[in-house]
């Protein structure tokens, strides 16, 4: 009895997870552009300027 | 994944070019004339290759080649001079840019010409070729890159003339102006969607018990402590998801019309209250396990329909064509304004291929002015000074100047979208299922209360019980997927052939379709694309030479057209050059005396009326250059397989090329030559009103009337990024001959669409019979309502592919 209780409050702390995970990737924009990313893994150097600052990138993401 | 790009860089290998006289540019894949231009083993067709070329090559950006093979875009040589001067303006660029601080800048630009891997690895990499670039981001299927760059190293102007100069100059018009980017809603859809199936998942975990019958076997505390953790995730989906339909159900009551989310929101409501009454009184476990499910399926389907072309837009009007400053001249200072500042009385200069923004008058001594596009008359026309200059024309030649008559939202073109068919449009559309829907919604109302009414003379509790769950079973999941994945995959389906429809709706349309009209310029002839051809003795290279020399002189577009199919490498002398007014040019070319100019004044005679030059060389008639309307390929076959749908021809031309044009539509086809686009709106307005549903195929803004007034407005694009008119569905061009099987697919689906129905209707009279009984248990909604979804899915799927085997498997234009 209490460790159904136990085993089922974890399943869905486990599927509540999935579901932050899921909000934060609509949120982040993954599903907007479902094709470059696809590419831009094949780019052998990273696309991003070695000069620019920190504080930007993070505005930038 | 290896080091083949970064060995690439440093050791391009060598594309293989076909040797002969079919020499392919490195740069854009364009066969080259010669071998002229070139850098080392690399051939270029321009001058313009070459240097973009030159400019990645000393900034190490050569990988752009070996993504793809000539990713490049044929650019125009030459620097962009003061095309981009509007862009210091701030107030301009302070509308076009996102975000400002005190160092970075950032802004969106939408670029069309983006269409490859190569573009993408470019753009993001513009940095190495400006340090003031901070960071790029390219979303391929916008078309978009969204740039940060350092403000105090570089400006706005200064990145997109960077964009240019390497061939991605972005498309910057006054409807970014005028807008605010369009945001997208489609976030707190997705979140509606992905909560729905999250709680649809867990949900039916925790009914497991209950469809097993395991509930008598476990302690009572158990099954309430699952009902009331079913009921905590049944709230999200409530409140949450289900306000798409709640929402959409309310804005049709609010029309006065029954929509299909009308018994849906019904259904929901009913679903959420019994359940949550019977789970907090202890008397059963509750539907919430099917009311998640069901607002999960009707969120995919919903999603499947609306799952359409981000990067076009089928919105646009005059804004979105028209630039976004212009240069005004005040006394000799020439300044960049914003449209919106041009008051009536401002001089403007236009330079080349610049655009008219309002009506104006000619200042200067003559222009030639490109209406094609607002008129549909398709050779350039020729303005004297004083004359009457109306917007949306482009210049064809030499700077002039005009003074401006109106401001630009009162001009003759823009008051077009003035008119109430712009707004009639943007009302909601009204699609089978809804139509279907209002007749379901009174008759599962009827049937509630009759049952109800029924079962009251037996025992109250029971009534309700019968009531709700008659309302629950009827619920129209099934009914509201069929039509949505049906056509929403006939939308893809036919996204795949070339033509783009705005919304599934547009399909429905399309299936109804009773007349057909065509816009002649741009749409049944190539835009531009004049056929000129020689008519005589066939002239010697040498010849050619002479007239080429001659023609050169000439800024008349016959004679630029002329240059282009002589085209030589000699470069002659013209002695004696006359330009003689509404006659032609001459000259001494080589000691010959050489003639071009109209059929009359050159052979003395008119044989008939037809456009086009005539030559005479020592004053003997050599033969005429005849201009023709090129048609598209395959027309001929479009108009015979669609003889069974009456057809019109509507023109902004003249009449000069009804013979040919007979000889298409035959004799019965009404044409209408010299229409103006309001004649072309009252048209369609006229033959819709013997109740037909009109299918309008035009290509330019003079068509945006009849596009917007029409039942179906299909856009004709060569480049289906550009500029097209507010319409229903953009086509590309080279799939135009295929109109009759889109047609034909169309009708088919929507019968695949009334299979569906009669399916889902089947399964509702099912459940129907089920529930008058008052039999309804959970467990049996929880089958039905997933099996109901789930075949309406696949019935709608399988059948719309069907239709596409037969319709598109023997079609020779299989592009």
């Amino acid at each position: 009895m209490s460790a159904i209780i136990i085993l089922i409050f974890i399943s869905l702390l486990v599927a509540g997870g999935f579901l932050m995970a899921f909000i934060w990737a609509v949120k982040d924009g993954q599903y907007e552009d479902d094709y470059s990313p696809s590419v831009r893994i094949l780019f052998e150097e990273t696309t991003l300027n070695p000069n620019r600052n920190d504080q930007e990138s993070d505005a930038n993401d | 994944m290896g080091n083949i790009f970064a060995q690439n860089i440093n050791n391009p290998m060598p594309k293989t070019v076909s040797v002969g006289t079919d020499l392919s540019c490195y740069h854009c894949g364009d066969p080259c004339a010669d071998l002229s231009i070139r850098i080392e083993d690399k051939t270029f067709c321009c001058e313009g290759c070459k240097m973009v070329y030159e400019i990645l090559n000393t900034n190490e950006l050569c990988a752009y080649y070996d993504l793809e093979k000539h990713p490049g875009l044929q650019i125009k040589a030459g620097k962009t001079g003061d095309k981009f001067a509007y862009l210091d303006h701030e107030e301009i660029v302070g509308k076009l840019i996102d975000f400002q601080d005190d160092q970075f800048t950032r802004a969106t630009f939408f670029i069309p010409q983006i269409h490859c891997a190569s573009c993408i690895w470019l753009l993001e990499n513009l940095y190495k070729l400006h340090p003031g670039i901070n960071a790029v981001r390219v979303n391929f299927l916008r078309r978009e890159a969204y740039i940060t760059f350092d403000h105090n190293q570089t400006s706005f102007r200064k990145v997109v003339e960077l964009l240019a100069t390497i061939g991605y100059e972005p498309a910057i018009n006054l409807e970014q102006l005028d807008k605010p980017a369009k945001k997208s809603g489609s976030k707190s859809f997705t979140y509606k969607l992905g909560i729905a199936g999250f709680a649809f998942g867990n949900i039916m975990l925790m009914s497991f018990p209950e469809y097993l019958g395991l509930s008598h076997a476990t302690e009572i505390g158990l099954t309430s402590w699952f009902g009331y953790l079913n009921l905590l995730l049944a709230l999200p989906v409530f409140f949450y998801s289900s306000t798409e339909f709640f929402r959409s159900a309310w804005w049709g009551l609010r029309q006065g019309s029954l929509n299909i989310d009308v018994p849906v929101s019904i259904g929901i409501i009913t679903l959420f209250f019994r359940s949550a009454y019977e789970i907090f009184t202890h008397t059963g476990a509750g539907f919430l396990d099917s009311l998640a499910g069901l607002v999960f399926f009707l969120l995919v389907g919903k999603w499947f329909q609306n799952r359409t072309y981000q990067s076009l837009s089928f919105e646009r009007d005059y804004t979105a064509y028209f630039p976004v400053a212009a240069t005004r001249k005040k006394g000799e200072t020439e300044s960049e304004v914003p449209l919106s500042e041009l008051t009536a009385g401002d001089n403007l200069l236009i330079r080349n291929e610049g655009l008219i923004p309002a009506d104006s008058v000619l200042m200067s001594s003559e222009a030639k002015i490109d209406y094609s596009f607002v008129t549909g008359e398709s050779n350039p026309v020729t303005r004297k000074k004083g004359d009457h200059l109306y917007a949306g024309g482009r210049l064809v030649g030499a700077a002039v100047e005009v003074a401006l008559l109106k401001d630009v939202s009162q001009s003759y073109l823009t008051q077009l979208w003035n008119n109430n068919v712009f707004e009639d449009k943007k009302k909601g559309v009204k699609g089978i299922t809804d139509r279907f829907g209002k007749y379901f919604t009174i008759v599962v109302l009827l049937t509630a209360f009759a049952s109800g009414i029924y079962w009251y003379t037996i025992d109250f509790s029971l009534a309700i019980q019968v009531f709700t769950a008659v309302l629950i079973v009827a619920c129209p999941c099934a009914l509201a997927l069929a039509g949505p994945i049906t056509l929403g995959n006939a939308l893809r389906i036919l996204g795949r052939k070339h033509l783009y429809l705005k919304h599934t709706a547009v399909v429905e349309n399309m299936a109804r379709t009773d007349h057909v009209v065509f816009d002649k310029t741009g749409t049944i002839t190539k835009s531009g694309g004049d056929d000129i051809h020689w008519e005589g003795k066939a002239l010697t290279t040498e010849e050619k030479g002479w007239i080429y020399a001659l023609v050169r002189n000439s800024l008349h577009p016959v004679s630029m057209k002329i240059a282009k199919i002589t085209e030589s490498l000699s470069n002659q002398e013209v002695g004696d050059y006359q330009e003689i007014k509404g006659k032609g040019i001459q000259g001494e070319v080589a000691g010959h005396e050489l003639k071009i100019g109209s059929e009359s004044w050159i052979a003395g005679q008119m044989t008939e009326a037809r456009s086009g030059a005539s030559v005479s060389i020592d004053g003997l008639y050599r033969g005429t250059f005849l201009v023709s309307n090129q048609y598209r390929e395959g027309i001929d076959e479009m108009i015979t397989r669609l003889e069974p749908i009456p057809l019109s021809v509507l023109s902004g031309d003249n009449q000069g090329e009804e013979p040919f044009l007979r000889t298409l539509f035959g004799t019965d086809t009404p044409m209408l030559w010299n229409q103006s686009p309001e004649d072309k709106m009252h048209y369609i307005a006229q033959v819709q009103s013997n109740a037909e549903k009109v299918m309008m195929v035009g290509d330019g803004l003079n068509d945006a009337g009849a596009l917007a007034k029409s039942d179906i407005g299909l856009a004709v694009s060569e480049n289906i990024h550009h500029f097209s008119p507010a319409c229903d569905g953009i086509l590309d061009a080279k799939a135009l001959p295929m109109l009759p099987q889109f047609i034909r697919f169309s009708k088919l689906s929507l019968k695949m669409v009334w299979l569906g129905i009669g399916i889902s209707v089947l399964y509702n009279l099912i459940g129907l019979g089920i529930a008058i009984q008052g039999y309804l248990t959970p467990v049996i909604a929880a089958i039905l309502m997933p099996v109901s979804s789930i075949s309406a899915v696949i019935i709608g799927l399988v059948s719309t592919e069907m239709v596409r085997q037969k319709v598109f498997k023997k079609n020779h234009f299989n592009i």
